[in-house]
């Protein structure tokens, strides 16, 4: 049974890659505020689970439920529900994906102006603002190659944060950033889920999950088994 | 050691024999008199034998045989471009070139050339309808008066560009002249009567004007250096004038007439009483000279060449980025048939396309040549174009387009704010490279009577008898065409980059 703040309800999910089961009978919730991390070895379908959450992928069997909305298996995302979707996750990639041929401040103001209809000065000046809040506000000018993988990161997080999404997805956030920096983006981490945001975070790393994160749960034979 | 006088002693032997060798089939007459002519010319001067197309017959032919039965050679064959007859005799790639050739001052000034041994008298050919009005050259100021590049014809319709205000239109061969005026692409053709009259009964509708234009003898051309073979030739000519063997080959091809004999006659037997050679264009005094007086057209042809390129290259970029969106994003059925259009584009020449497109499609619709010439090479450059961003709209990372979904942007939006922006910048170099080949590349449009920068340079060198100053005058001029865009492709690359 969902709690009632819940955010993310994901219910007897299972995912495929090809013909291969990746993850079978995934249940777990993530509430308002709450910072979860997926721990697991590699090919034990972390990623593969943020990928259904986001609408990336299809999923085979269960449901995964978004503040309300509900994803099914066997049925393609319709527009509307896709809109509704990304309203809801924001996702952090491992390789952060910024757009390369735009700035950092561009990366952040680009979906606030093209899918939320916002004004471009008034889109910029909240972009300036978030790059600010996360530390990478002298970077704004910036393009993605120019940024170290620790900017890149917290530019990516702005980015995913502009269209106001309560739930952020973030694969294997440390993957590239050294110790002292873990500990900073633990610390960003834990300000964001105060600030009323849902987070899911999927790690290698246990230090840094117990660091962070409210609830850890393990990926073990396509299930995840809390800690 | 011992034997180290052997190896030098066996060297000189072998090197004596084979100067001994060299100096005997120097010494050995010729067996063969190598003529060049151009096939593609057609009836009744040179042609495939419809019987045997591995044999050339017509006009010309006959008489490179009476010139070799005359020298007690064999006559051989070499295909030749007519433009290029010129310089391919100068530089020894065969004895003689036969083939039309209209005595001129200029190749006087640079070749050896042969007693004429036909005369010809050039003619307007006219739509029956406009034989009233269209009498002389000044009646056709304004109009489109077709002619064969570097003739004499062409000379005479440069010249009265200047002094009627006619608009030259020179065409690759001697056909085409005549089916365009036929359905109004041009409004006459000025050329000799041989070739009006073959227009003339292949087209009904068209009617020869009698009143000649300007006269010109057709002459044989050698090397400046084989005067002696030249003389030897004028030597055959006069006897078989004489004799009637040239009337024969002259009437077996239906080209007799009462200019002939009065030509002969004028002869004398060693050649002396040369008449005199009609031209608009004087020898040419020096290459300077010739330079100076080419430098306006070729620099005009410079610019034609220009717009046709960045013109085809806009509607070619615009035609790819249609047609690698549709194979991207399309429905099988719409990807199916981009992919035949592309493949059926790239495995086709470009001169075959521009051939459809203006003459093949002329009795559907009659384009204008610089259309037709925009858009065949569009439309040939656009199939190269789709696949460059085709390649380039695929090579963008799955992750930026993952990214750009989970932001919530639409499959448009993506591909404006996302994908196309970084396919553009993976296109620009080979974009750049396809830019430099179309610039080039539009010299093919000459084909369909465009003169643009390298026409222009074949007509400069047919002219003055060479390809040294015109060549790299032309190539001076394609360098500075390219380079510029070059430059500024690595100056965005870099900016990129930076």
């Amino acid at each position: 049974m969902a709690r009632v703040n819940t955010v993310l309800d994901v219910a007897s999910l299972e995912l495929r890659r090809a013909a291969r089961v990746i993850v079978r009978d995934v249940s777990f919730t993530a509430g308002r505020g709450e910072v979860v991390a997926l721990m697991g070895a590699s090919g034990t379908g972390k990623t593969t689970i943020l990928r259904a959450v986001a609408g990336l992928d299809p999923i085979e069997r269960g449901t995964i439920a978004i503040d309300g909305l509900r994803l099914e298996a066997g049925r393609a995302l319709r527009r509307d529900t896709r809109r509704e979707l990304h309203r809801r996750v924001g996702m952090v990639f491992q390789f952060h994906h910024l757009f390369e041929h735009l700035t950092a401040l561009h990366n952040v103001w680009l979906a606030p102006v093209h899918v939320q209809r916002q004004g471009r000065v008034e889109a910029e000046r909240r972009a300036r603002q978030l790059l600010e809040h996360l530390g990478v506000g002298e970077r704004a000018d910036a393009f993605p190659r120019q940024l170290s993988g620790g900017e890149a990161q917290r530019v990516a997080i702005a980015r995913a944060l502009a269209v106001g999404p309560p739930l952020l997805l973030m694969d294997e956030p440390t993957a590239s950033l050294d110790p002292a920096r873990r500990g900073d983006l633990a610390a960003t981490l834990r300000q964001l889920a105060s600030e009323g945001r849902t987070l899911v975070v999927t790690t290698h790393d246990g230090e840094f999950a117990r660091a962070c994160a409210s609830r850890i749960l393990k990926m073990q034979d396509g299930r995840a088994v809390p800690v | 050691m011992t034997h180290s006088w052997r190896q030098p002693l066996v060297m000189f032997v072998c090197a004596g024999v084979v100067i001994i060798c060299a100096e005997r089939v120097a010494a050995q007459a010729p067996t063969e008199l190598r003529w060049g002519g151009d096939s593609e010319g057609g009836a009744p001067f040179v042609e495939a034998d419809p019987n045997d197309p591995t044999r050339v017959v017509g006009f010309e032919v006959d008489i490179a045989q009476l010139l070799a039965s005359g020298l007690g050679r064999t006559p051989r064959f070499i295909q030749s471009g007519f433009t290029t007859l010129d310089s391919s005799v100068a530089r020894g790639d065969f004895d003689i070139a036969l083939s039309g050739i209209e005595d001129s001052p200029a190749r006087r000034a640079r070749l050896a050339v042969t007693t004429p041994y036909y005369q010809f008298r050039e003619i307007l050919t006219v739509r029956e309808a406009d034989a009233a009005r269209f009498r002389t050259l000044a009646d056709l100021r304004g109009r489109r008066v077709a002619t064969l590049a570097a003739t004499l014809a062409f000379d005479m319709l440069n010249a009265a560009q200047g002094e009627h205000g006619v608009v030259p239109v020179p065409y690759e061969d001697d056909v085409h002249p005549y089916s365009d005026l036929a359905i109004g692409r041009v409004d006459a053709v000025l050329l000799d009567y041989v070739l009006a009259d073959r227009g003339v009964h292949r087209n009904p509708g068209l009617a020869n004007q009698p009143k000649e234009i300007g006269v010109g003898y057709y002459v044989g051309i050698l090397s400046p250096s084989n005067t002696a073979l030249r003389d030897q030739i004028d030597t055959i000519l006069a006897h078989a004038m004489r004799d009637g063997r040239l009337e024969a080959i002259v009437r077996r091809w239906n080209m007799w007439n009462e200019d002939q004999p009065r030509l002969y006659t004028r002869l004398s037997g060693d050649g002396t009483n040369q008449p005199s050679v009609v031209g608009s264009m004087a020898p040419v005094a020096s290459t300077w000279e010739a330079v100076r007086r080419y430098l306006p057209a070729l620099l005009n042809a410079t610019l034609i060449t220009l717009t046709l390129s960045c013109v085809s290259m806009v509607l070619a970029v615009g035609l790819g980025v249609l047609i690698a969106s549709g194979r991207v994003y399309g429905p099988a059925s719409v990807r199916m048939v981009l992919l035949a259009w592309v493949e059926i584009i790239r495995g086709t020449p470009l001169l075959l396309q521009l051939f459809v497109i203006y003459f093949g499609l002329a009795t559907v619709v009659q384009l204008p040549a610089f259309l037709a010439a925009l858009i065949g090479l569009g439309l040939n450059y656009g199939a190269y174009e789709s696949e460059i961003y085709r390649g380039a709209l695929e090579a963008v990372p799955v992750g930026q387009l993952d990214a750009a979904r989970t932001l919530g942007l639409s499959d448009r939006q993506t591909l404006i704010y996302v994908r196309a922006p970084q396919a553009f910048r993976l296109a620009l170099a080979p974009m750049t490279n396809d830019f430099v080949a179309l610039l080039k590349d539009s010299s093919l449009v000459s084909m369909i009577t465009v003169v643009e920068l390298t026409k222009q340079t074949s007509i400069f060198a047919a002219n003055i008898g060479s390809w040294v100053v015109p060549g790299l005058l032309c190539g001076g001029m394609y360098l500075v065409l390219s380079l510029p865009f070059a430059h500024l492709a690595r100056r965005i690359e870099k900016t990129w980059r930076a």
